[in-house]
């Protein structure tokens, strides 16, 4: 098995790192090349041609103005209603879908209602986009379904200060898409509970509470964690919702991007890059939390 | 016990309403378009349009040539991470997953600027190479969910003894790949087309970014300049996403539980 038959020039050279080199059969990271190729030419290298164009003016000399510029207000206020959008649904779509994956998992309900779920969610997950938007504004707009007859029994949510093109609509329209992500990705884990550690628990005379506290949720912490950051990713990058939902009156990070990207709105493109490094920096961040969160909490569990 | 029973309830039913409601308020909506009784009308005007035609099947066929890319792309890779490059793997995943980390939007931004008409590799020079590069970025956006499917499914299956019959038969790696690993992993990589499928049909951002004239963006022009037919394409939007998950669901039960390893 020693003996591999790929032949050709060794193109591959420059894939391999340099603690490789001492490897007897470098044709092997050959096998790995055309990934690696895409990988750097669709999705790291433009990455960080945006990332390096955040730094320069525009005759390419380093400069952090581009940086600095980013705390006009308008940037500021677009970064922030993102920020509140992002974690708004994904606190409530982590808390929301935690609870129904418990209910369903551990509420005793009837199978029916535990495959139903999951397969509704593997559906909910997935339908974001323009297309929900029309949903909530079909439900939600002025003359929305559930508008309608709020107001008809003598409510009017329009008057009570809600709007569909708003913070809290927008956050609960990707609810619709962040709780069954939630459900999807902790029902594995909740179903790797294991009953015995329950009646371990009980026992040594744990109370209900004792074992949530000490058991279920220490164990259920890291993906919980994980999936909350995924979450909030997920909206913070989404923008085909909040356009289609909001078209400009919401001026979320995405949105202001795109036009920057359609028509140079902000007259700058260097400022442009600026935006994009923003959005990669808090993704980015929120992964570095998770990283960190999630080596002390293993640590800690073993 | 008890009590928790009924909370389990309250949670479900209150659950089910947020997530059928607004379905139910669409469909109720898309129906409305003939005044005063309910009608399919809106869907007989979306379904006739021929834009709504040419957008569905521009997306369609890009979405194909984004799975088969994919499939190039993952199953050889995710292989030979298995059999010959397991140090690889830490590094392979995380870049898998960078996609979900980097927003969409700034990936396709990345490639405007990266791939325009004066650029060394100018794919947005022509209306070809902007759709190559349009199947690149939804390949791009597909790769956390095609490469978990597909490294699942090699999970379960021998990769090395079967390689090494392979090789003792005399099979070289394109045939090793296309006519001994691809048939055993079929399933996990048609859950991943699927998905991809899903994912790609109303794509919005790059399309739009891209200026194709996709699926994605011809619902957004609808949505901003009709009433009653962006309800009927909603829900014919779902429906898209209910039968390729569900088409996920049924290959599942054919999907191998385990590696059926010889002693």
């Amino acid at each position: 098995m020693t003996d591999i038959s790929l032949s050709g020039p060794s193109a591959a050279d420059k894939t391999i790192p340099p603690g490789a080199r001492a490897m007897r059969l470098p044709t092997q990271w050959l096998g790995a090349a055309p990934f690696i190729i895409f990988a750097l030419m669709f999705l790291i290298l433009p990455t960080l041609y945006l990332i390096i164009g955040a730094f320069q003016n525009a005759d390419g000399a380093f400069t952090l103005q581009n940086i600095a510029d980013l705390a006009q207000p308008t940037i500021v206020a677009a970064y922030w209603i993102s920020i509140k959008v992002s974690i708004a649904s994904s606190l409530l779509g982590a808390f929301i879908g935690l609870a129904i994956a418990v209910a369903i998992v551990r509420g005793g309900l009837p199978n029916w209602t535990r495959s139903a779920a999951l397969t509704f969610s593997g559906v909910a997950s997935q339908f974001a986009g323009v297309p929900l938007a029309f949903a909530f504004l079909a439900t939600l707009g002025r003359l929305g379904l559930l508008t309608v007859l709020l107001r008809s029994i003598g409510f009017d949510l329009y008057q009570h200060g809600f709007n569909v093109l708003s913070f809290w609509g927008l956050t609960l329209t990707y609810l619709y898409f962040q709780i069954p992500l939630m459900v999807v990705i902790i029902v594995p884990a909740i179903d790797g509970l294991k009953k015995e550690w329950g009646e371990a628990a009980a026992t040594l005379g744990a109370t209900q509470w004792q074992y949530w506290r000490m058991v279920v949720i220490p164990v259920l912490w890291p993906s919980f964690l994980g999936t909350f950051i995924l979450l909030f990713a997920n909206a913070f990058g989404a923008i085909a919702t909040a356009y289609a939902l909001t078209g400009s009156s919401l001026n979320i990070v995405p949105i202001v991007l795109y036009a920057q990207i359609r028509g140079d709105v902000l007259h700058n493109a260097n400022l442009g890059y600026a935006i994009a490094f923003g959005m990669i920096f808090i993704t980015g961040l929120a992964n570095v939390f998770y990283i960190w969160f999630r080596t002390r909490s293993e640590r800690w569990l073993k | 016990m008890k009590s928790g029973k009924f909370w389990a309830w309250v949670t479900f039913i209150l659950g089910a309403a947020y997530f059928f409601i607004p379905l139910i308020a669409t469909l109720e909506f898309s129906m409305r378009m003939k005044r005063g009784e309910y009608s399919f009308e809106a869907y007989r005007v979306v379904l006739g349009d021929a834009r709504f035609q040419e957008s569905f099947t521009f997306s369609v066929v890009a979405a194909i040539f984004t799975i088969i890319l994919g499939v190039l792309l993952v199953v050889p890779t995710a292989y030979w991470i298995r059999l010959r490059l397991p140090q690889l793997r830490p590094v392979v995943e995380f870049v898998t997953l960078l996609p979900l980390v980097i927003p969409a939007i700034v990936i396709v931004f990345g490639y405007i600027r990266m791939y325009g008409s004066s650029s060394p590799l100018p794919f947005l020079a022509s209306g070809f190479g902007t759709n190559a590069l349009l199947v690149i970025g939804y390949a791009t956006l597909a790769l956390p969910y095609m490469y978990r499917a597909v490294d699942t499914g090699l999970r379960t299956i021998d990769v090395r003894t079967l390689t090494e019959a392979a090789q003792i038969l005399g099979a070289g790696w394109t045939t090793i790949i296309g006519r001994v690993i691809l048939p055993n992993v079929l399933i996990a990589v048609l859950s991943g087309a699927f998905l991809t499928f899903a994912i790609v049909i109303g794509e919005f951002t790059v399309a739009s970014l891209l200026n194709r004239p996709a699926f994605g963006p011809y619902l957004q022009n609808m949505g901003a300049n009709r009433a009653y037919e962006p309800a009927a394409l909603a829900i014919i939007a779902f429906a898209i996403t209910w039968g390729c998950m569900s088409l996920i669901q049924v290959l599942s039960r054919f999907a191998p539980k385990s590696a059926s390893r010889p002693n």
